[in-house]
């Protein structure tokens, strides 16, 4: 019952939404009506022809690599970083204005430059994606450390354990939840940069698949391309937040 | 260095440093940071083969730096530690150590946090099935067989205390360190972990040092009682127990013996 109430509340607000969004497109549609072809109706028909031509796919595909290699260029560059800045006071008062400095900088400003130096095609993406998605898992990482119990790296010095040891053995796994943070969090911030940056010298992917169906003026389309991105978003943070779960429940 | 130096109101009969009976001697030792707050001063201390050792004293006397030091996990400023006769200049692979804090690892089972160490490198070389033997035996001696797969997080503070003591056990130690180990935990579970304790070590032929501001727990554990104090800490009188076990049995003798202790400490603190 309870299950049910929590499954009806969500649905009842995805529902309302959209409701909205029908009158909106109907109201519109009385002034120009080009309008309906944004409608949801439309939207869900052209599902059909999208999956069943099964070019989508490929676009698709092609995003999710993105998003792994993007993510796994941050994790491999963030996770080292936090652990030295969560280990050592200087690397952290050295770099930390630094770091703050670049995180606010939107990471879509160095798309120009990115293509500049990376050339077109997946390069620049991945970099942008890897940049973007560095600062919380840094961060994290970072904070993880901190809070390492410090008997832990007692009881691995009262083992003579190794700096391998120490690190592989109690460091890694006891900040992995913090990691884990740091990467749904990165999972969420990579998703959303992912579209704006699929947009420039790429000839697949979600974000070119949007601008694609603009110039083909394959509204319907377009608007099916933002459900689907939305959708895929939603499953991608749902499955990160049930692996951190996991890891967390044993914790 | 290698004589050890007499400390005033030891018992200082100490035998040449190779005696094969002490497991652990320290000499002269001094740490601290200034010339002028020393943590402790010029302590010798000795523990026997099997001997249960206590070192009393208030919080912030130093006692629990003494234990660093003398487990080698910091090095003294004067003096020199000897553990099984050579000279020790980083933990031992026979000696174990227990914390105030059970400090079990939680993305680790029950049977892989007893486990946890066995395989370092710097750890004498075990065949797995040795392994395995060890921490079955040690996880029934503390009561936790049939838990092997539980997490830590399912643990009582007491039970997870039990993990950390098998932990220990399951490298077989010489001589086991326990700083505080009993202090976070409710008083009945406290006592069921003393005796718990006094049996286990018994058991496994090892020699405890153990850290404790509990006059009680001293009387109750030790074979030897300590009391340090002071400023620079120093090692101010000893007592050596020999109450039978188990020694709630013995209450009067516990009484006159704890007040013997409260009274040296008021002599101490009003120095």
């Amino acid at each position: 019952m309870d299950r049910l109430r929590s499954l009806l509340l969500p649905l009842s607000g995805l529902a309302a939404a959209a409701l909205l969004w029908a009158a909106g497109t109907a109201w519109l549609a009385g002034v120009s009506p080009i309008a309906a072809a944004f409608s949801p109706l439309a939207a869900l028909r052209a599902f059909e022809p999208l999956f069943g031509d099964s070019y989508i796919w490929t676009h698709i595909g092609v995003s999710l690599k993105r998003v792994a290699v993007g993510l796994a260029a941050a994790l491999a560059v963030g996770v080292p970083l936090g652990i030295l800045t969560g280990v050592s006071r200087r690397f952290a008062s050295a770099t930390g204005t630094l770091f703050q400095f670049l995180r606010m900088v939107s990471p879509l400003s160095w798309m120009p430059l990115a293509v500049m130096a990376l050339g077109v095609g997946d390069a620049p993406v991945f970099f942008l994606l890897a940049f973007a998605a560095l600062w919380p898992i840094l961060l994290n990482t970072a904070a993880g450390v901190a809070q390492l119990d410090r008997n832990w790296l007692t009881l691995a010095r009262s083992l003579s354990a190794t700096r391998r040891e120490t690190v592989l053995r109690v460091i890694v796994p006891g900040i992995t939840a913090h990691i884990l943070t740091g990467a749904r969090l990165a999972i969420g911030i990579i998703w959303i940069i992912l579209v704006p940056a699929e947009m420039l010298g790429v000839s697949a992917g979600l974000g070119y698949f949007i601008l694609d169906t603009r110039d083909r003026l394959a509204y319907a389309e377009l608007m099916a391309a933002i459900l689907l991105i939305g959708f895929l978003g939603f499953l991608i943070d749902y499955g990160a937040r049930r692996l951190h779960d996991r890891w967390l429940h044993q914790a | 260095m290698n004589a050890p130096t007499p400390a005033a109101g030891l018992a200082a009969s100490a035998p040449p440093a190779a005696a094969p009976d002490a497991v652990l001697e320290g000499a002269g030792l001094g740490f601290g940071y200034g010339v002028g707050d020393a943590v402790f001063r010029d302590v010798s201390l000795k523990v026997e083969r099997r001997e249960i050792v206590c070192l009393l004293g208030a919080s912030g006397c130093g006692k629990s730096t003494l234990l660093r030091v003398l487990a080698g996990l910091e090095s003294a400023d004067a003096g020199a530690v000897r553990f099984l006769g050579q000279p020790l200049t980083s933990p031992h692979p026979r000696s174990a150590l227990v914390f105030q804090q059970a400090s079990l690892l939680p993305w680790l089972t029950v049977e892989r946090n007893a486990a946890f160490g066995l395989d370092f490198t710097h750890q004498p070389r075990i065949a797995e099935a040795v392994r395995r033997a060890r921490v079955a035996s040690a996880l029934a001696a503390v009561g936790l067989a049939g838990r092997e797969k539980a997490w830590p997080a399912e643990l009582s503070g007491g039970m997870a205390q039990r993990v950390a003591l098998a932990r220990a056990l399951a490298r077989e130690p010489e001589l086991l360190f326990a700083d505080e180990p009993f202090s976070a935990l409710d008083a009945i579970t406290r006592a069921e972990m003393q005796s718990l304790l006094v049996e286990l070590v018994h058991r496994w032929h090892a020699a405890v040092l153990l850290v404790t501001h509990d006059i009680d727990e001293a009387i109750l554990v030790a074979d030897r009682i300590l009391l340090m104090g002071g400023r620079p800490g120093g090692i101010l009188a000893e007592w050596t127990v020999d109450i039978e076990r188990p020694r709630s049995a013995a209450p009067e003798a516990v009484a006159r013996l704890r007040l013997e202790i409260l009274e040296a400490l008021r002599r101490s603190s009003l120095r």
